[in-house]
């Protein structure tokens, strides 16, 4: 019982992780673009 | 003339299983044409090492002690002890990766973090099932859809399960165009996955590409450390195509450097497929697992972009959502097949490889953040 209530830590942690990289690369690709809309 | 038969009589029925499996293998690489490159080393590794008193891989000798073997020394060397096997390999996998359709419609990136919830789905699945936590966030890591990825989190947890985890991650892959459609049909109507989307692309600059692969490395350093081996070196591999000085660099590692890595790494892969290990229910339940983690990381997509089309004007075709698993570039065509199948004037195959190329993200950070994450629990 102890590893399914820390797969779910994992879980929801992980997936946290994951978002907040992509999503903070997703403003760097968003900044990217309009760097070149501005040139 | 006793010694002629030694290896006969030796033999035991797990090693016959193991034969019929590397067989097997060896069939779908060649007849069905499933993941060649890498599960014909497989199978036919899988029957070598299982040869009995065979010199390919360690073997106690009367009188003489421990003789080492080429397979397990490799796997020793560019595994085991380093992870470079897998890890460069990802540079050459890095330079084969156009990031130009996704930067031309980065929403798409949402997609590679969504659909890598079947590797966590999966990890509490096998929890369930009574799977000790490193070799169950090891079976989950089957749901990156990346053979390398798949290969280094179980090394490096230390699991029992290397060799099934490593089969099951490229049959799977290569089945993709079975595992996908019955998934995606599951949660879409005919109607959802009939959605036009209308590809725009904006053209990228070489800046743009070039800043790209270090700004993700310098992110995923920061945020989620753990990530940056993998990230890092598939980045620089990028970084190596784009920056337009390094062409023969390129070349090189989309060619010479994966196909050197590819050739070793299954056949070493097959060193851990020994008839003890491999021949109990644990591989069975293993690849039932790695199936589940497909399933699930599809699923996870196609909700994920139903659940965007609440809040966004410009509605997303939902199949689109289930590319965002690594399997590239298959995911990708069997999107835009699926797409054509309900409507043939429907073009899905752009956005498809944009949320692929996410997805290919996607999977590194979370092998990397499975690595950070699973030791804290288990000391």
């Amino acid at each position: 019982m102890n590893s399914v209530l820390a797969s779910l830590e994992i879980m929801w942690k992980g997936m946290a992780a994951i978002f907040a990289v992509i999503l903070c690369v997703y403003v760097a690709a968003l900044w990217l673009n309009r760097k070149k809309k501005e040139k | 003339m006793e010694f002629l038969i030694e290896g006969f009589a030796a033999t035991t029925w797990q090693q016959v299983v193991m034969y019929i499996v590397g067989a097997l293998l060896v069939f779908l690489a060649i007849k069905k044409k499933m993941e060649p490159s890498l599960l014909l080393p497989m199978g036919f590794g899988a029957i070598l090492v299982n040869i009995p008193f065979n010199g390919a891989i360690d073997q106690m000798m009367e009188g003489i002690g421990n003789v080492p073997g080429i397979l397990d020394w490799l796997f020793r060397v560019g595994i085991e002890a380093s992870e470079a096997m897998p890890l460069l390999l990802f540079i050459g996998i890095g330079a084969m990766i156009d990031f130009g359709p996704l930067l031309s419609n980065p929403k798409l990136l949402l997609f590679g973090a969504a659909a890598q919830w079947g590797i966590f789905g999966t990890i509490t699945l096998a929890c369930l099932l009574g799977f000790p936590l490193q070799d169950a966030a090891s079976i989950g890591i089957i749901g990156a859809a990346d053979g390398p990825t798949s290969i280094l989190v179980s090394q490096v947890l230390k699991s029992n399960f290397v060799g099934p985890i490593a089969v099951a991650a490229y049959s799977y892959m290569a089945l993709v165009p079975i595992i996908q459609p019955m998934a995606i049909k599951l949660v879409t109507t005919k109607k959802e996955r009939s959605i036009r989307m209308s590809y725009n692309p904006r053209s990228v600059s070489q800046t743009s590409k070039i800043l790209f692969p270090i700004i993700v490395t310098v992110i995923a350093g920061y945020v989620a450390p753990a990530s940056v081996s993998l990230v890092g070196l598939l980045m620089f591999g990028n970084l190596i195509r784009e920056c337009g000085v390094l062409g023969s660099l390129s070349d090189t590692a989309q060619t010479a450097l994966a196909n050197l890595i590819t050739l070793l790494l299954g056949i070493t892969v097959a060193s851990t497929m020994k008839a003890e290990a491999f021949v109990n229910w644990q591989t069975l339940m293993i690849m039932g697992l790695g199936l589940v983690a497909f399933v699930f990381d599809t699923i996870a997509g196609c909700l994920f972009a139903k659940l965007l089309n609440l809040f966004t004007k410009n509605k997303i075709n939902p199949m689109v959502g289930a590319a965002g698993i690594s399997a590239f570039p298959m995911s990708a065509r069997v999107i835009q097949k699926m797409g054509q199948a309900e409507d043939p004037q429907n073009h899905l195959l752009m956005h498809a490889i944009g949320a692929n190329v996410a997805g290919q993200i996607g999977s590194v950070i979370a092998g990397g953040v499975i690595l950070g994450l699973v030791p804290q629990f288990l000391a």
